[in-house]
């Protein structure tokens, strides 16, 4: 390990990694192993975007058992809870420490450029040349807002996941959840358990219960190799990588949460916002459909399961196959909503995540604006990309898919080193 | 025992759809197509419209035929009722579109097709189109198909050819989101 890189902020180091999120730290782990040098850029402090960026009561949507980095697992005595945000920070922090990462913390990568012997990463404070660099800086740095949204009157309050904390900040009022994925349902079940009036606008989403069989649905999904199934041997990664993130809550209850457990709570549901004109905004009519789709998915899959479980062996030690009730969809669904009734005083968009790609000036991005690369290994030479949906399997978006992923990646990046003319022997720090 | 699967014939080249979406994932302008109709007045509610070219793959394309519709009203609303009310038309689209799709994507699953019947049938309360209760729109107020299909696939399997169908028909996409339409006159 490069001390001296260590001590600089400034200077020229084989790897840069950006992001000390649990992606960026499972790579410097596994770099510093390979006996590679690096240097981790934080723009905050460890584990930032789990400190600043998420609402109050979200907790990870994976058992703590599950709940792993490289070298690093969970020790505490609930392992079949979910960790809250302050516990996912703890649990990062204290890997930063156990691994001595090489983190530069309120260090804001401003500009990636290609440069003669690799990139230049520019920050607030001071850049660094190096031969490779590490995007660990996250895949849902940004939320996305469809155009529709600049077209609502000044008096709806609309907000992100991103701004969105507590109900308390919200004004008295029906709210309008848009997205029915983990977000939308987690966020439209807190709203309405705080006394709003709650309309969910619901488009292609994927149900999953918690706990089948008297199991998590992770167990299943990890024993069964669905966590597992790899990038290169998806029919259509593409899909695969779009993907919404499966109507999961982590509580201490386990519970269902589900579109019916929503509407016997009092929500009502309504089909994707679709439009807005003359005053109202319009759904679809797909409404239908979409739950129809998502029920026979989660059959399928279940059906997959148990075919998997049962001359495995395991028929003895979990409970017997059960089925869930269709979700129920209003006989009338609602086709448009006038916002200048009074009925929706907010709107809150749960429509997604992107990652910010702002700083990076590489021509490695596709004309929607995504990077594009093989498995992490990024269309760029030396360029290197980590924590993104199906990055290179199905888990790679949960903290603990970046195990695997960093261990391949480093690999490579490593061959990557080896094949370059070395590296002029005079190091530059400032 | 035999293992091996028998290959499905819907009639359905599937290879080539495949090559096609492959292909313009690769250059999304040949994507851009423009579907067209013609239409003219007859007499009274009967208009006559035609199909004949579009545009697509980044060049004028033409049917193998000029295709002709006629569409009227029936006698009780004191026409001459020959051809179909142009909202029947309407769901005839529908229901060609999702029995194609049923077609495609059982082709593509593997599942052989012996017979797909579908019934449509859609509600209007016409008080809108006359203008009697501003408060009724004028297009229906729902639209129920039925799909009878005798296929070699589990109910299950089928529920999902036809769920499927739905999610990729660009009629059913027409009829259940909002589209902008703007209508000019010379």
């Amino acid at each position: 390990m490069g001390t001296r890189a260590e001590e600089s902020r400034t200077g020229i180091v084989d790897v840069v990694v950006i992001g000390a999120g649990h992606s960026g730290l499972a790579m410097s782990h596994c770099l510093a192993a390979q006996g590679i040098e690096h240097v981790v850029l934080e723009r905050g402090q460890v584990a930032n975007s789990w400190r600043r960026e998420r609402w109050d009561s979200l907790r990870l949507l994976t058992p703590n058992w599950l709940t792993r980095l490289p070298g690093f697992a969970y020790s505490g005595d609930d392992p079949d809870g979910y960790m809250s945000m302050d516990e996912v920070v703890t649990f990062i922090a204290a890997y930063a420490r156990a691994t001595k990462a090489p983190v530069r913390t309120e260090t804001t990568v401003t500009s990636v450029e290609p440069h003669a012997e690799g990139y230049s990463v520019t920050t607030n404070r001071g850049s660094w040349r190096c031969r490779a660099v590490v995007l660990a800086s996250g895949g849902f740095n940004k939320a996305t807002v469809p155009a529709i949204g600049a077209s609502l009157p000044a008096h709806i309050t609309q907000l992100t996941p991103l701004q969105y904390r507590n109900p308390k900040q919200l004004e008295p009022g029906g709210v309008l959840v848009v997205g029915a994925s983990s977000t939308g349902l987690q966020l439209a079940d807190e709203i309405q358990r705080a006394g709003h009036p709650v309309t969910l606008a619901v488009g292609e989403h994927v149900r999953l219960p918690r706990v089948y069989r008297g199991r998590d649905i992770q167990w299943w999904m990890l024993s069964a190799g669905v966590l597992d199934a790899r990038f290169d041997a998806v029919d259509d990664l593409g899909r695969a990588r779009g993907v919404a993130s499966p109507q999961l809550i982590g509580s201490r209850e386990r519970q269902i949460m589900d579109l019916n457990a929503l509407t016997s709570g009092g929500a009502r549901l309504v089909g994707r916002v679709a439009g807005f004109r003359d005053g109202t905004l319009q759904f679809s009519g797909s409404l239908r459909n979409v739950c129809a789709l998502a029920d026979l998915k989660m059959e399928r899959l279940l059906a997959a399961l148990d075919d998997w479980a049962d001359p495995e062996g395991h028929g003895a030690s979990i409970d017997p196959p059960e089925r869930f009730a269709p979700t129920i969809v209003p006989e009338k669904p609602c086709l448009g909503l006038s916002l200048n009734s009074g009925e929706i005083r907010t709107v809150l968009w749960a429509t997604g995540f992107q990652p910010d790609y702002s700083w990076l000036h590489v021509p490695v991005l596709d004309r929607k604006g995504m990077l594009r690369h093989e498995g992490g290994v990024a269309a760029a030479s030396g360029l290197y990309v980590m924590g993104l949906p199906f990055l290179r399997r199905r888990k790679s978006s949960f903290l603990h898919g970046a195990e695997d992923d960093a261990r391949e990646l480093s690999e490579h990046l490593m061959n990557y080193l080896a094949a370059l003319p070395a590296r002029r022997a005079t190091r530059v720090a400032s | 025992m035999h293992a091996q699967s028998k290959i499905a014939d819907n009639g359905v080249n599937v290879q080539a759809l495949l090559e096609a979406r492959e292909a313009l994932t690769q250059a999304p302008q040949a994507a851009q197509f423009k579907w067209r109709a013609s239409c003219e007045w007859i007499n009274g509610t009967h208009s006559r419209s035609k199909v004949d070219t579009f545009f697509g793959l980044g060049e004028e394309q033409k049917h193998r035929q000029t295709f002709s519709y006629e569409t009227d009203h029936p006698e009780l609303f004191a026409s001459k009722d020959v051809g179909a009310t142009p909202v029947e038309v309407v769901l005839a689209g529908l229901a060609g579109c999702l029995t194609a799709g049923i077609a495609a994507v059982a082709q593509n699953r593997n599942i052989q097709l012996r017979s797909v019947k579908a019934t449509l049938e859609a509600g209007m309360d016409i008080q809108g189109i006359l203008g009697i209760d501003s408060d009724v729109r004028n297009g229906f107020d729902g639209v129920k198909v039925h799909f009878v299909i005798d296929a070699d696939a589990s109910k299950k399997d089928i529920e999902a050819l036809v769920a499927q169908s739905q999610k990729r028909s660009a009629v059913y996409d027409i009829i259940t989101n909002p589209t902008d339409v703007s209508v000019t006159v010379a």
